[in-house]
């Protein structure tokens, strides 16, 4: 019979299918063999540049087509500021507000969209524009504001942006924090009609989008969904639990809206 | 230098009477307050800052002393004299204390080394997420919690991952205990649905905003505790509640009244031990540079928050951890994560090969936390311990063997 242990190289191979996660490592003692070290202090280096390099905006203007395009910068002023001063990253710099100012609505747009950079410049570069388009294409119906191009900006960023531009919904797609594996992941935050100083708790977030995370189509189903409960229910955050299925979302099967929340008009 | 010999002839009794944040607006000030223990207090009543570190290092404040002065210190105490220790302070006095707290397995035993397997995956997929828990079983990881942190806040999700961890548990008949990391509403309507709750998690942060910015309260955390309670489902223990927190989660949602980010850190161990906790850890480095810059900062708060959790009583454990924007690196994880075994850190967080592909950062390794355990000769939860005996995963030695024999646990899986 064959010894069962020789099966074990084979079993990580198998199960290294279903996840990047570093699994399976072999053990020299109890430490990490020189190879798998050395890919790893690599990685390490790599997400490290990411955080520093800069978003390519011109070129996300460029795919955004005929679009209307406002850009901004945040009060932080180079990245070495910006990863310190987390409250400068989310208000922008006196130029961009009176940009923004000079572009309020009178009649509240529906949504806000905002391109920040955040802190991978990879995950903007490369899956921001395509997000955006397939959010689009679900929001054929809705009165959306100028897309606004952000650097160096933070989530809350978005709050003053859709303040100054007078809309209703706030959705930011934002470069999270690179990791060793994955170096650029985008995450969307929406927020129903932020102030500044708005609670982290009243936003909701769809995370990991990249290649072998959630794809375009699906992560815009889920905020399409959230969009369109967040307008209807006129709220976002942890009241509004995120419950189109991750696997299958099905938008004919929708759980049915709480009740209206105030009695003043306010369906 | 100046602030810290003013801080060390502060009486201990003046942190009673002048609240950082105003007992009037603030239910973490009403509750640490009111839930003050005079008795457990007088020890200690007539000493300053300065003379508390001078009783917390002496032979007098052994386990049992410390124990009992635990309901008699305000988290506001603790900070304040943590902030006058050297760091061989911080380890020599944590050393001391003793926590212990149960639920399948026992964790904070003395010699004791527990760990928190953290199989989290971008999309929450159930094979990966196993390929990862088994990958850490085999490292004996996973005897604090089997505790994942979901990609996404969605009902339905967490109950799949429950009842896929507790299936996995219970096939393998493993004594320990599983949580998904959701908001403690999400866990709540998970245990509505009949999920198999385990533990309840939540992050918490010192102030009564700061929590709000969570999403949560102290009634809330009440109810949630109660519900998880009313299942049952612990064998040898009723601690049902898992709690995170960590050094400038205030601050970052702009909840900090004014005050230091370590004091409102404390505080947020003032709100965990109101609710008899399972396990409650620091995720030290995660919030990033904004709050820790360096690997330095992450050392010396690591260290705090350790020793300000064990002072006040708390299973405390620490998640090693730095993000890809902050200056530090694998080399500064190790000598954290040295230095808190010998201050007998309750448990640590490990991830497949110190890298998480879900929440982007950099934590402690399978290997990591196997390595330290066979350095400084900890075991792991005594159940636990037995388990991997039972499984054929030790060697004559006690030891978890590189080469496991054809009995073990990954080779039962596959048949």
């Amino acid at each position: 019979m064959q010894d069962p242990r020789e099966l074990t190289p084979d079993l990580w191979t198998r199960l290294r299918a279903f996840t990047r996660a570093r699994i399976g490592l072999e053990r020299c003692g109890d430490g990490i063999p020189t190879a798998e070290l050395l890919r790893y202090q690599l990685d390490h280096a790599r997400a490290r540049d990411t955080v520093n390099r800069e978003v390519d905006f011109a070129a996300i203007e460029a795919q955004l087509g005929d679009r209307r395009i406002l850009r901004v910068h945040s009060a932080a002023t180079d990245r070495s500021l910006y990863v310190r001063r987390p409250d400068l990253g989310r208000r922008l710099n006196p130029d961009s507000r009176a940009l923004l100012a000079r572009e309020h609505a009178d009649e509240p747009w529906d949504v806000v969209f905002i391109i920040a950079d955040g802190l991978s410049s990879a995950a903007v570069n490369d899956h921001s524009a395509a997000t955006f388009r397939a959010c689009l294409e679900r929001l054929s119906e809705w009165k959306l504001a100028p897309v606004v191009l952000a650097a160096q900006a933070r989530v809350a960023l978005g709050d003053e942006v859709t303040t100054l531009l007078n809309a209703d919904l706030c959705v930011v797609l934002i470069g999270e924090r690179p990791g060793l594996s994955v170096s650029n992941s985008l995450s969307i935050y929406l927020t129903w009609q932020p102030s500044v100083g708005h609670r982290d708790a009243d936003r909701n977030c769809i995370s990991n989008i990249h290649a072998d995370g959630l794809g375009y189509e699906h992560a815009a189903d889920k905020a399409f969904w959230l969009l369109s409960q967040a307008k209807r229910r006129r709220l976002s955050g942890i009241a509004l639990k995120e419950n189109a299925s991750p696997q299958s979302p099905n938008l004919s099967n929708l759980p049915a809206p709480l009740p209206a929340l105030g009695e003043n008009g306010h369906p | 230098m100046a602030a810290r010999m003013v801080l060390a002839d502060i009486p201990l009794k003046t942190f009673l009477s002048d609240a950082v944040i105003p007992y009037e607006t603030d239910d973490v000030t009403r509750l640490i307050i009111d839930t003050h223990d005079a008795v457990a207090f007088a020890p200690v009543a007539s000493l300053t800052v300065g003379g508390l570190r001078d009783w917390l290092l002496s032979y007098a404040a052994d386990a049992d002393a410390l124990r009992a002065l635990a309901p008699g210190l305000t988290p506001e105490m603790a900070a304040a004299v943590s902030k006058i220790m050297r760091n061989q302070d911080l380890v020599a006095v944590a050393a001391k204390c003793e926590v212990v707290t149960a639920f399948r397995s026992t964790v904070g035993l003395k010699g004791r080394l527990s760990s928190r397997l953290q199989p989290n995956h971008p999309t929450d997929d159930p094979r990966g997420v196993m390929a990862s828990t088994i990958d850490g079983l085999r490292f004996g990881i996973g005897d604090a919690v089997i505790g994942i942190n979901p990609a996404t806040d969605n009902v339905d999700a967490c109950v799949a991952l429950l009842r896929f961890l507790d299936e996995l548990r219970r096939r393998l008949a493993i004594p320990t205990q599983s949580c998904v990391l959701s908001h403690v509403t999400t866990t709540l309507q998970a245990i509505e649905s009949g999920a198999p709750v385990d533990l309840v998690f939540q992050s918490i942060a010192g102030s009564q905003l700061a929590n709000a910015g969570f999403g949560v309260n102290l009634n809330l955390l009440s109810e949630a505790q109660n519900a998880a309670l009313s299942l049952h489902r612990g064998t040898i223990g009723s601690n049902v509640m898992y709690f995170e927190t960590g050094q400038g989660s205030a601050l970052s949602s702009n909840a900090h009244h004014g005050v230091d980010q370590q004091t409102i850190e404390t505080r947020a161990y003032g709100v965990a031990r109101a609710f008899d906790p399972f396990l409650v850890n620091t995720v030290v480095g995660f919030i990033g540079p904004e709050y820790l810059y360096d690997a330095k900062q992450i050392i010396r708060a690591g260290l705090e928050d350790h020793c300000c959790g064990k002072l006040l009583g708390l299973p405390m454990g620490v998640d090693v951890c730095y993000t890809n924007h902050a200056e530090a690196d694998q080399d500064d994880m190790d000598t954290l994560m040295t230095v808190l075994a010998v201050a007998g850190v309750s448990f640590l967080i490990a991830v497949p090969g110190a890298d998480d592909v879900m929440l982007s950062y950099q934590s402690l390794g399978y290997h990591d936390v196997l390595g330290l355990r066979q350095l400084m000769r900890l075991r792991p939860a005594p159940e636990f311990d037995a388990w991997l005996d039972k499984m054929g995963m030790l060697d004559g030695r006690g030891l978890l063997s590189p080469q496991p024999p054809p009995t073990s646990l990954t080779l039962q899986l596959l048949s």
